[in-house]
């Protein structure tokens, strides 16, 4: 049990450093931007791992969910909200946005209950080409020209604010009976359907959960950027997010955030060897599927992550069993 | 009434039939097991009624309530389970997982308390590890609980199986080749098992199985299965004799 108050201290110290950092400039802004990302990233990696590595799926579809809620937020931020009170409405776009990607995350739901495996892939690549097309064919947002001077009102502190949250909330469905229905999808889906799971109200929560976090995710990025156009979000970026979840490991909130940070910073840090980076970043990839297949973090979770009613389900019920059988050999006095 | 009521139940896989006019009226209580060669349909009746396959014909009721087209989660809901004959627990899952999921419908609340752990959310977690626990320990799993299920040993898994089937709190239990792999002294034990789940859980049980000593052991009615048709039907000792029977499992002309 020791220990456990250590995580909810240092998201508190995270937070106030998130404040500190931006206003006292205690690092130089790049490397803020980069923080910024790495959050992003978290928050795109953790729930598509959701559909990918709990559930046993494989979604193409991310950057669509992430374009959704990047358009809604930006254009609200751009065109409705009034300018004085944009900083203020910030968190009301972000949440709009998730919310509109999470009722498009309904729709891709439903060919989940027919569809599996590569031919659910293939209906979120088609999904992802939908969206694409859908947004480059409206002139009212831009076209395909896009959505430009959106302001910059993603920060730090929003940032690691919106990454707790979606770490946080993902964390707790996984372990919830639907989180554990989920996980007996990827087992085996015959007999988590014959053990009572409704596999169906299960999907629909996994692919709404991740979805509305994509469409978090997508609008803090669009207010990053401050422009974003359909190309922004096609099959590479989704496979960026899929590199990220494979690379952590799957079914890992924990290898989502390690999958997420090194990948972002990588990056980066290989900035100087330009083109080549794309060379070696590949190789990486390569060499650690063949050495460690399930990702940095595959299948494993800090113990900090899981809930203690989880991690010590058994030593409680043996401790209460012993409690009482002592209390029933007690005599009676 | 009958517990289980099938009536004329008919399912084609394409042009071949696998199941033709099957019937069977279980009252509660009862154990039953249906035998046949390999290939005779056994496991398919049993995809039939919990809802794996859609019956192509016929009627399926349990306890007055239509199965046929109904969802294979709902049909466990209303209290039939089952085992599998090749394991399929949730291999990469703990064992305390494994009886945890079977608990589903138990679990009384909605997506809002499982994304903020709030609400009921904590009183229905307490009350499903403690059920499982319990449950663990009537089948002496209990030690096990967090070890992943794909690293039990074979008959444990076996036993984990029942025990996962018996946290979905069903009335009617179907065991498909219970004692497959199991040499002759773990068959007597598994015999000693099945009539005792029977009577702590007040248990309404279909078998189906080829070890004839299990079955000629503890069945009360046997039916049996070849290409799809029942060919008998009856006691144990009946089917032991009838001629029916020992030409579909042994050929032709054979005499014994």
């Amino acid at each position: 049990m020791a220990k456990r108050w250590l995580l909810p201290v240092l998201v508190g110290i995270g937070f106030v450093l998130s404040f500190a950092i931006p206003q006292f400039n205690l690092i130089n802004p790049y490397y803020q931007l980069i923080l910024i990302y790495v959050g992003i990233n978290i928050i795109l990696t953790t729930s598509l791992n959701l559909i990918n590595g709990y559930m046993g799926e494989f979604s193409v579809g991310h950057a669509g969910f992430m374009s959704v809620g990047a358009y809604i937020a930006a254009l609200l931020s751009t065109r409705i909200f009034p300018i004085e009170l944009i900083a203020w409405l910030f968190p009301v776009s972000v949440l709009l946005g998730g919310l509109g990607a999470a009722l498009i995350g309904l729709v891709v739901a439903i060919p989940s209950f027919k569809t599996r495996g590569d031919y659910l892939a293939i209906v979120t690549i088609a999904f992802l080409m939908i969206v694409k097309s859908v947004i480059e064919n409206i002139e009212a947002i831009g076209g395909p020209r896009g959505i430009p001077g959106i302001y910059k009102l993603t920060n730090l502190p929003w940032t690691f604010f919106f990454t707790v949250v979606a770490v946080w909330v993902i964390r707790n469905f996984v372990y919830s009976n639907f989180g554990r229905g989920v996980l007996s999808i990827r087992e085996d889906e015959i007999a988590s359907d014959l053990m009572s799971v409704n596999t169906r109200t299960v999907k629909l929560q996994a692919f709404v959960l991740s979805s509305f976090f994509a469409g978090v995710a997508g609008a803090l990025f669009a207010h990053v950027l401050q422009f974003i156009s359909p190309r922004v979000f096609d099959i590479v970026k989704s496979t960026d997010i899929l590199i990220m979840v494979y690379l952590g490991g799957i079914g890992s909130i924990a290898g989502s955030i390690v999958g997420a940070t090194v990948y972002t910073v990588l990056l980066e840090v290989l900035r100087p060897l330009q083109v080549w980076r794309f060379v070696l970043m590949p190789l990486v990839l390569v060499l650690l599927m063949i050495y460690r297949p399930r990702g940095i973090m595959g299948l494993r979770e800090f113990r900090w992550f899981i809930p203690s009613r989880d991690l010590f389900a058994r030593q409680n019920w043996q401790a209460k069993r012993e409690r009482k059988e002592v209390s029933d050999a007690a005599p009676a006095s | 009434m009958p517990l289980l009521q099938a009536k004329n139940v008919t399912h084609y896989f394409g042009g071949l039939c696998a199941v033709s006019d099957f019937n069977l009226d279980l009252e509660k209580g009862e154990l039953v097991g249906i035998i046949g060669p390999n290939g005779a349909g056994k496991t398919t009746v049993f995809n039939l009624i919990t809802g794996v396959y859609k019956a192509t014909e016929g009627d399926i009721q349990f306890d007055g309530t239509r199965l046929v087209g109904m969802r294979p989660n709902r049909i466990t809901g209303l209290g039939i389970a089952r085992t599998f004959q090749n394991i399929r627990l949730f291999q990469e899952l703990s064992v305390l997982d494994n009886v945890r999921i079977a608990n589903y419908t138990q679990l009384k609340y909605g997506s809002f308390s499982s994304f903020f752990h709030v609400g009921n959310f904590t009183r229905e977690e307490d009350r499903t590890i403690q059920e499982a626990m319990d449950l663990l320990a009537v089948f002496k799993l209990e030690d096990y609980a967090e070890e992943t299920s794909k690293n039990l040993p074979y008959g444990l898994q076996r036993r984990l199986e029942i025990a996962r089937a018996m946290a979905t709190h069903p009335k009617l239990l179907l065991l498909d080749e219970p004692a497959a792999g199991m040499n002759p002294n773990e068959i007597g034990l598994l015999m000693e098992f099945i009539q005792w789940i029977r009577k702590q859980f007040d248990l309404t049980i279909i078998l189906i199985e080829h070890q004839m000593r299990l079955v000629m052991g503890i069945c009360e009615r046997l039916k049996v299965l070849d290409f799809g048709a029942t060919i008998a039907e009856g006691l144990p000792v009946e089917i032991q004799n009838n001629p029916q029977v020992l030409e579909a499992y042994l050929g032709e002309g054979v005499e014994v």
